[in-house]
């Protein structure tokens, strides 16, 4: 079961910091966020590779990012 | 990852639709439709391209988005700031957008002070050199409609704090540069006050989602600045006075030519834009994630402002007193700023950021810059205002309205919140 965090149309630092809620309350496993804008895509892409999780960018439509972070 | 056939039925057979204003936080098992509308994405990596433009790009976006970019940003900043001092700006004071908005507020005649009344063009140039970023690389996007009154009095009440301090975030960090150690408290309240509103963000603070909006709502502060821009260059009249006023003394009278500001401002709002600098977010994100990216590029401004004070114009001046339109009562430096810092932290980030937020389409910061701009002519219409040291510092009413505006924030704060 992959779960979603959806941070479309949060300002900062609301997208980077539900994220890190998130990998703090998973650990471990796969989860999607769905984000609108460059900085979160940004944000989120650095904080995944300091917590030390794969961050996979499975769409780009324009401005519409699809982030999916694994942990083994 | 792997998306089977039941996972691209739900997809499509979504509504296409973006807006998700019902729940804040709209966290949905896989496999189980959303009840809220999302936009249909296809999830197929886009084709690669051989156009060496996206090439150049492609090397750009790194670059922005690495360590290296963030403190290229802010010692450009800091190297640009001292050199439009040089250049005519008033002391210490190479970018100010709280001095610098409230500069236009008099331009526009909002306010009467006669000696701050000058339409800055390093504020146009942020705006335009952000849109022009946001639009080559293709993130420029119209959005709006989280709490935009709210963002309006937030941005109000930052300016009344910044105004007691006399300095924006940046401004107080290029002060410090200057060695104007009265700075230190205020750079000290604003701390206290990004620490104060991260408390409220983990308390659930959440002033809603925004959503798509008509490209011309974007688009509208960015072409209001563009056309003040038109008029400070064409020079209508009203009867004998010209319509965009000019301060003949004072700070309003001190700048740089303008097309150095304009071409200063549209620089910093380009890479600003690039590289998301914002000394607020700075603060912010080492107190709530010890991410530190943001804070190297303010600690570079530092550092650069310093270096070229210091070696190359001979603007270093160390000391508390006789420093360049600041004064120096410590408790409303503090004060004044734990105010801006708390307003600025709830918006999202600094006046900086709320400037080149509004170039790339985001109304929200646009209304947010209107409120600071408001602010600008309250705070002299109500005296609120403080002057510089020789001219008796804090004005009676600073306290009140700094008073006024930490009630304000703190019940903001603590009752817009979500649920976690």
């Amino acid at each position: 079961m992959v779960d979603e965090l959806d941070v479309r149309g949060l300002s900062c630092p609301q997208p980077l910091y539900k994220v890190e809620k998130e990998m703090k309350k998973l650990k471990k496993g796969e989860f999607v966020v769905l984000s609108d804008c460059g900085t979160s895509r940004a944000n989120i892409l650095r904080l995944a590779k300091q917590k030390g999780w794969d961050a996979e960018e499975t769409s780009e439509d324009r401005c519409d990012f699809v982030i999916t972070l694994t942990k083994e | 990852m792997v998306i089977d056939d039941k996972d691209k039925e739900i997809i499509d057979n979504e509504e296409e639709s973006i807006i998700d204003d019902e729940e804040p936080v709209e966290k949905v098992p896989k496999g189980k439709p959303s009840s809220a509308p999302r936009k249909k994405v296809s999830r197929k990596a886009p084709p690669p391209k051989a156009n060496p433009l996206v090439e150049v790009k492609g090397r750009l976006n790194w670059f922005f988005s690495s360590y290296l970019g963030i403190i290229f940003t802010g010692a450009f900043i800091g190297v640009i700031a001292t050199f439009l001092q040089k250049e005519g700006n008033p002391g210490n004071m190479g970018f100010c957008i709280a001095c610098f908005e409230r500069d236009i507020a008099g331009a526009l005649g909002l306010h009467n002070a006669a000696p701050v009344q000058y339409m800055r063009p390093e504020i146009i140039g942020i705006i335009l050199g952000s849109l022009v970023a946001s639009m080559i690389f293709g993130e420029w996007r119209s959005r709006g409609g989280s709490a935009p009154m709210i963002r309006f009095v937030l941005g109000f009440f930052a300016m009344m704090g910044a105004l007691v301090f006399l300095g924006c975030p940046w401004r107080a960090f290029l002060r410090l540069a200057g060695g104007d150690w009265n700075a230190i408290l205020g750079i000290l309240g604003l701390f206290s006050g990004v620490l104060v509103g991260a408390i409220f963000i983990r308390m659930g603070f959440n002033m809603g989602r925004s959503q798509k909006q008509y490209p011309h709502v974007g688009l509208m502060l960015p072409l209001v600045m563009l056309s003040f821009l038109i008029m400070m260059v064409y020079y209508p009249t009203a009867g004998d006075a010209r319509v965009i006023r000019e301060s003949a003394a004072g700070p309003g009278a001190a700048h740089a030519a303008l097309g150095v500001s304009l071409a200063a401002g549209l620089m910093v709002g380009f890479f600003a834009q690039r590289t998301r600098f914002c000394t607020i977010g700075g603060m912010r994100d080492t107190i709530l994630i010890r991410d530190y990216y943001l804070l190297i590029g303010v600690i570079a401004l530092v550092v650069s402002a310093f270096l070229t004070n210091y070696f190359v114009y001979d603007q270093w001046n160390p000391g508390w007193e006789d420093q360049p339109l600041a004064h120096s009562e410590g408790l409303w430096n503090f004060s004044g700023m734990l105010l801006a810092g708390l307003a600025f932290v709830l918006a999202g980030g600094c006046p900086g950021r709320q400037v080149i937020l509004s170039g790339e389409g985001d109304s929200d910061a646009a209304t947010f810059v209107i409120g600071m701009i408001a602010a600008g002519a309250f705070a002299h219409n109500f005296q609120t205002v403080s002057a510089p040291a020789f001219l008796g510092g804090v004005n009676v009413w600073g306290p009140n309205v700094v008073g006024l505006g930490l009630i304000v924030c703190v019940i903001i704060g603590l009752t817009m919140r979500e649920k976690y």
